[in-house]
């Protein structure tokens, strides 16, 4: 079910992340103050709000989940937000290695967004312990959706407040993305949409995988139930041969109500 | 007049069947015995009824309310008696019973009166991790019927419980109480002598089931083999 | 007692049963829960403890007699933080164990019952929590904030509503896993960082011998907003944990 499209997505995405790269390095600018370094830029802002997005997207597809009880809501859920922390994990190195270029440090307390990531981070790096600290499966899906709604609106929230928080030692020149000239919007705008097709993309060669494997699950257990139901009719719990005709019926169709 | 009609029910628990194409009917006043092996799916009938767990598949209705989309109007009209006792080990059996009386809306004079006819009365005031498994038994059944529910649950009640408490109980959670009951037990020959109608499973499905009088013994002991 | 209504008077409405008002099913969560506190004295003892050890720990590990200003602030909230914690993890502990939450879910109630009591049982913890380890921290630390009591009290108050709300979510989340007493802190901590923040620079200004400032309104309103919301994320979301 997942399975169409991806090809043509992929195609999409490939198409796109060549053009993005291209771009970067061949189409914009050098910038002034930060050299080459800078392109960096076109990496970590995307990877920031493609991830940001997932993790939003998670919670909404939990709401989903929780209202209308279908398991492949949970899934989606489960996908999107797995990719996104994996986005976050890059958006973090990719914002250290700036950092580090930029200022010498490999961490500034400085830059807010980055910040805001970190503790974003550390939330959702706790979703796959939650979901597979939990046995029954139907408590998973719903712990889980019920996390990823909480966490979800704990974004927005926690960006006010480490923005609140932060003192600015520098220019916020990591995280603007306003008044870009046109070949640093032009590129930045590619980049942002190769990443998202990029995230697209992979979300669903998993979704794809997953539910290939589920289906699988499904159809061998429909037919080792079926056998076992053949050899359970044989070994019926009726032990005389001679019980009521009425009664053998119902052992054997699996029982009418009384 | 149904107490309990259930259609062709299913749950499943991640890809195990917990319980498969379950179908029953109870009409008020009458007693249904679930036998099975562990694992069968006893309590887990036995909680769907309760309306703590969701259907997956088919239909079921309690007291002529739907399930699970009128289990709100069910609440405080069905008593159960799980495998816990459900009772906090640090209050005492006064306390526990406090507790659910005001979740109930039942008055302390009901509370007196059950620990009276349970032999409780002198013992009341004391925490129940001090109480013996009877009479851990005993509050737990207090607490079932504390509320005069219309139906029982009841997994396993007489576990527990010598001869003289099996008096004080029956008039309350027994056959002479005369409420709709489902008992789930392990003994088939006690099962049978209180019960209307049977139902016996296996591995999450019927295997046998009909009125009590036209199932033997035998019937439900091979259920165990 | 004879087995009441037939069927034929049995109620058919469309209205719910809830026969038992909200706040009387609060009422009686609430008292079972401190009588339990009472007896077992498993949580409230503990956490003041905690507090009290951290304080002095704090004094070997930073090799201060006192301190004011952020450098207080940052120890008072980080061991009032921790110790909440404490209370956090043992929050549904007694009900997931043995007063089994079946019993409450086949009553007459409104689920969101069970959260607001939880709510509130760890507010009072939190209060007494409170009362034993900030006149600790004066006295430990020589912190001064005499003067400036009010305005603490009123960063407390909107910190520990944050901490209850956020907390007795994260509490009915990790109750039911394996590895609760990990996982409890693992995801409170995260979600609480809004209300360090808020409550650390809210506080920061008072904890200073001269000229102690007031809490900046921004602060204040910031917890506030934190507590709304997740108050109300809480009461849509809570009832999804209970069920079955």
């Amino acid at each position: 079910m997942y399975g169409k499209g991806l090809r043509s997505l992929s195609i999409a995405t490939v198409v796109a992340v060549v053009a993005a790269f291209t771009l970067v390095f061949f189409y914009a600018p050098l910038e002034a103050e930060q050299g080459f370094l800078q392109k960096i830029f076109y990496v970590h802002v995307p990877l920031a709000i493609i991830a940001l997005c997932g993790f939003v997207l998670g919670g909404l597809f939990a709401i989903a989940h929780l209202r209308t009880r279908d398991q492949r809501w949970d899934l989606r859920s489960y996908v999107v937000i797995h990719m996104s922390l994996i986005f976050a994990l890059a958006t973090l190195i990719t914002g250290s290695i700036w950092a580090k270029g930029s200022w010498g440090h490999w961490w500034v307390w400085s830059e807010p967004t980055l910040v805001s990531f970190l503790i974003v981070f550390l939330l959702y790096a706790t979703y796959q312990p939650l979901r597979f600290s939990i046995e029954d499966p139907e408590r998973q899906a719903r712990y889980a959706s019920v996390f990823a709604i909480t966490a979800g609106a704990f974004v927005p929230m926690n960006f006010i407040a480490v923005r609140l928080a932060s003192q600015y030692l520098h220019p916020r020149v990591l995280g603007s993305t306003s008044n870009l000239p046109g070949p640093m919007a032009l590129t930045f705008l590619v980049s942002l949409v190769a990443m998202a097709l990029l995230f697209a993309t992979l979300c669903k060669y998993e979704l794809t995988a997953k539910s290939t494997r589920f289906k699988l699950r499904a159809l061998r257990r429909r037919l080792a139930g079926e056998q076992a139901q053949r050899g359970a009719r044989r070994r019926s719990a009726v032990p005389e041969p001679h019980s009521s005709p009425a009664l053998s019926a119902r052992v054997a169709g699996g029982g009418a109500s009384t | 007049m149904a107490a309990v009609e259930v259609e062709g029910l299913a749950r499943h628990y991640g890809e195990r069947e917990a319980l498969a194409d379950v179908s029953l009917s109870l009409r008020r006043g009458q007693t249904l015995a679930v036998l099975g092996p562990n694992g069968a799916g006893k309590t887990t009938l036995l909680r769907i009824l309760a309306s703590l767990l969701r259907p997956h598949g088919g239909r079921v209705s309690v007291l002529e309310r739907r399930l699970p989309e009128e289990s709100w109007q069910l609440r405080g009209q069905v008593g159960l008696l799980a495998h816990e006792p459900m009772l906090y080990r640090s209050l005492s059996a006064q306390e526990n019973l406090r507790f659910h009386a005001r979740l109930h809306a039942v008055g302390q004079e009901r509370i007196t009166w059950l620990l009276e006819r349970l032999s409780l009365s002198e013992r009341a005031g004391e925490p129940v991790r001090s109480f013996s498994r009877g009479m851990v038994q005993r509050v737990a059944i207090a607490r079932t019927v504390l509320h005069e529910p219309e139906l029982l649950l009841l997994d396993e009640p007489y576990a527990n419980l010598d001869p003289a408490a099996l008096e004080l109980v029956g008039p309350l959670i027994g056959a002479e109480s005369r409420r709709t009951r489902v008992l789930c037990s392990h003994d088939p020959i006690g099962a049978l002598r209180e019960a209307d109608v049977v139902l016996g499973l296996r591995e999450g499905r019927v295997a046998v089931q009909g009125p009590a009088h036209e199932i033997s013994v035998e019937q439900l002991e091979a259920l165990y083999r | 007692m004879s087995a009441p209504a037939t069927a034929a008077t049995l109620p058919a409405t469309e209205e719910a049963v809830t026969v038992v008002p909200l706040r009387r099913a609060v009422g009686a969560l609430l008292r079972k829960d401190l009588l339990v506190e009472l007896r077992t004295l498993e949580s409230v003892p503990g956490m003041s403890l905690f507090a009290l050890s951290t304080f002095v720990v704090f004094h070997f590990a930073l090799n201060r007699n006192s301190v004011e200003g952020d450098l207080a602030t940052g120890v008072l909230w980080v061991t009032l933080l921790f110790a909440a914690l404490l209370g956090v993890n043992r929050l549904f502990v007694a009900d997931a164990e043995e007063g089994g939450v079946d019993g409450f879910l086949l009553a007459p109630v409104d689920r969101t019952a069970m959260l607001l009591a939880k709510e509130l049982t760890l507010l009072c913890y939190l209060v007494v929590l409170e009362l034993v380890a900030v006149p600790a921290f004066a006295l430990l630390l020589s912190v001064p904030f005499a003067h400036a009591l009010p305005d603490l009290l009123l960063v407390l108050l909107l910190a520990d509503l944050g901490v209850a709300v956020v907390g007795t979510l994260v509490a009915a989340l990790a109750v039911q896993t394996r590895a609760r007493d990990l996982l409890g802190p693992l995801l409170g901590l995260p979600l609480l960082v809004p209300i360090v923040i808020g409550a650390a620079r809210a506080s920061s200004p008072l904890l200073v011998a001269s000229h102690a400032g007031t809490p900046a309104a921004r602060w204040l309103a910031m917890l506030a907003l934190y507590d709304l919301i997740f108050g109300l994320i809480a009461y849509a979301v809570f009832d999804f944990l209970l069920e079955d």
